[in-house]
């Protein structure tokens, strides 16, 4: 073998021991970290089931999903045609009521103000939806955000209606 | 540690080692002349620091799922095994961790007496590795403790109320080990607390471990005085850590065999039962690693002077640089003690299998006759033979034998002038 490829091969070697050093640290590193992730007892709750029979219109209640608070409403007709009668040109963040609340008189939403995470005050602020007494930012009828630092909003979960009494959110 | 004129080739290193001598003490450790001959048996230091910071790593992701309270300890390992993404894998790994850390402990410990490394100037190297040793059964134990299972709650019972002997103060101290009055949520939290703070203690001790080890430097196999550096050295690196990875890797094939085809061969089935202070097990034992103590624990028919032997039998390992009254390191140059040697692997194993047996009958006798030679070995047969044995001619340096220098004492004479 002559000396060049003798240095060819040794470099072959070293490259292809480091790579399978590498491979195997990654497989070992992986379970440290990934134990971090939500664990199989966590993800068990992914859905939460609400019974909404006794809400009556104009109230709203809170529940936990997922360590999350979620405002189910019940909104009253005018809340309906003010949340829908906005001009989505001053909005923010641009979403048709109609888009965030399939069935208009119930309205599901995270309780979680998109700009730090607080929990918003309801029937409260300058749109008479939600106000969040942090950062001072106003969301109105629909939960959209109208003025003050949040970006967003407030965030609609996946949930359908198993029944008309029934609402499972996740 | 051996003196230092590094100089980092770039500026900011420069800098940056003028402020805090880092890159020196990396330079040190990488330079760190090594005898040429060590054989595989120096490999367990390394091992040994890889078990460290493998139980370090573990034991901190574990306490992240574990709940230390008596009411759901059983329960959040159980959580940790079936629910937490590669819990079981991670619990597996440092419960039998432990195991692979006793393991290397001892050979590393047993290697130190073949070859007389705890002895003069090393006497602190040994001391220091001693009181880690005890740090190790104590972490061993108080983790063996927080499963909360039935092996779990007992034997922290039993360990506990070794503490009853002492006269008259017996059952205070118990009680202030418990906090109560008996083993109950209060041990199982402070013991959680000095589980998790021991190990770090531990890693401590084995910086300076260390850091004593590097100032005479490592005996080796001839267990003679060697110039550094000189052409009996190597330099640490690449030689010794390519040499102590290897070692490693075969070690972690045995690592793994237990993690993945025997995991709870080592432990005992009762532990996955829940603690239960009405019943205590037919059978109870500690952890295979503490058996021999347990042994001589057990041997001894008084309450109080059973304690002591126990405790004795770990002292004397730290005096022992004063009671093996040789200058010959080696057991290569020792015939009698090589055979002495031997005998003792054979008793302590003796003793760890008759610790694991029921306490009556013929393994009692044989767990008397054991912890008797024990002591004797350490407190006479070592003393008397430092004076009596008739050694072998050591050689003056590590490559004589290879070359086939002769140990002729007027050679020795002229080859002491040498200088190499």
């Amino acid at each position: 073998m002559s000396e060049e490829k003798k240095s060819k091969r040794r470099e072959f070697i070293f490259t292809a021991s480091y790579a399978l050093g590498a491979v195997g640290v990654g497989a070992t590193v992986w379970p440290l970290i990934d134990q971090m992730n939500p664990d199989a007892s966590v993800k068990a709750l992914a859905s939460t089931e609400v019974d909404i029979s006794s809400v009556e219109p104009g109230q709203s209640i809170t529940v936990l999903w997922r360590g999350k608070p979620v405002f189910i409403k019940r909104r009253t007709t005018e809340e309906i045609s003010e949340a829908r009668k906005v001009d989505l040109k001053e909005l923010k963040h641009p979403e048709k009521d109609e888009d965030r609340a399939k069935n208009p008189e119930w309205l599901v939403m995270l309780g979680i103000c998109t700009h730090l995470g607080c929990v918003p005050l309801g029937d409260k602020g300058e749109y008479d939806g939600w106000f969040c007494p942090c950062h001072g930012s106003h969301y109105d009828t629909s939960g959209r955000i109208r003025k003050g630092p949040a970006p967003t909003n407030l965030e609609i979960p996946k949930y359908e209606f198993v029944n008309n009494n029934t609402i499972k959110i996740g | 540690m051996s003196d230092h004129n590094y100089v980092p080739s770039s500026k900011l290193g420069k800098w940056f080692n003028d402020r805090l001598p880092l890159l020196t003490l990396s330079a040190h450790l990488r330079e760190y002349p090594t005898p040429k001959n060590l054989n595989y048996w120096w490999t367990f230091g390394g091992i040994l620091t890889f078990c460290l910071i493998t139980q370090i790593v573990t034991g901190i992701i574990l306490a992240m799922h574990y709940v230390a309270h008596a009411d759901l300890a059983f329960e959040s390992v159980e959580h940790i095994m079936r629910n937490v993404n590669y819990g079981w894998l991670i619990r597996y790994v440092h419960a039998n961790g432990a195991s692979m850390f006793f393991l290397a402990v001892y050979i590393h410990i047993f290697r130190s007496l073949y070859y007389g490394s705890y002895k003069s100037p090393r006497e602190v190297i040994w001391i220091i590795g001693m009181i880690i040793y005890f740090l190790m059964m104590m972490t061993a134990f108080m983790g063996y403790v927080l499963p909360w299972g039935q092996m779990s709650f007992w034997g922290a019972t039993v360990i506990t109320n070794l503490f009853s002997a002492v006269p008259f103060f017996g059952e205070a101290i118990t009680n202030w080990l418990w906090g109560g009055y008996a083993v109950d949520n209060p041990t199982l939290t402070r013991f959680f607390s000095l589980h998790y703070l021991l190990p770090f203690l531990i890693l401590g001790l084995v910086i300076l471990h260390i850091w004593a080890l590097h100032v005479p430097g490592n005996n080796n196999p001839i267990g003679i005085d060697i110039k550094k550096p000189s052409k009996d050295t190597v330099p640490f690196h690449p030689y010794i850590v390519i040499k102590d990875l290897f070692a490693l890797l075969i070690f972690l094939i045995l690592f793994a065999f237990f993690v993945f085809y025997s995991p709870n061969i080592l432990g005992h089935a009762d532990n996955y039962i829940e603690a239960n202070p009405m019943v205590t097990p037919a059978h109870i034992v500690p952890e295979w690693y503490l058996l021999p103590f347990y042994a001589i624990l057990r041997s001894v028919p008084d309450k109080l002077l059973g304690v002591i032997a126990m405790f004795l039998a770990i002292f004397v390992l730290v005096i022992l640089p004063w009671l093996d009254t040789s200058k010959v390191r080696s057991a290569i140059f020792r015939p009698l003690y090589k055979q002495f040697y031997w005998f003792l692997v054979a008793d302590v194993l003796i003793l760890g299998y008759v610790g694991a047996m029921p306490a009556e009958g013929i393994y009692l006798l044989v767990a008397r006759v054991a912890t008797a030679y024990y002591f004797i070995h350490f407190l006479v047969i070592l003393p008397v033979l430092g004076f009596k044995e008739k050694t072998l001619d050591i050689p003056l340096s590590l490559t004589e034998p290879v070359l086939g220098g002769s140990t002729n004492p007027s050679l020795a004479k002229n080859k002491s002038e040498l200088n190499f």
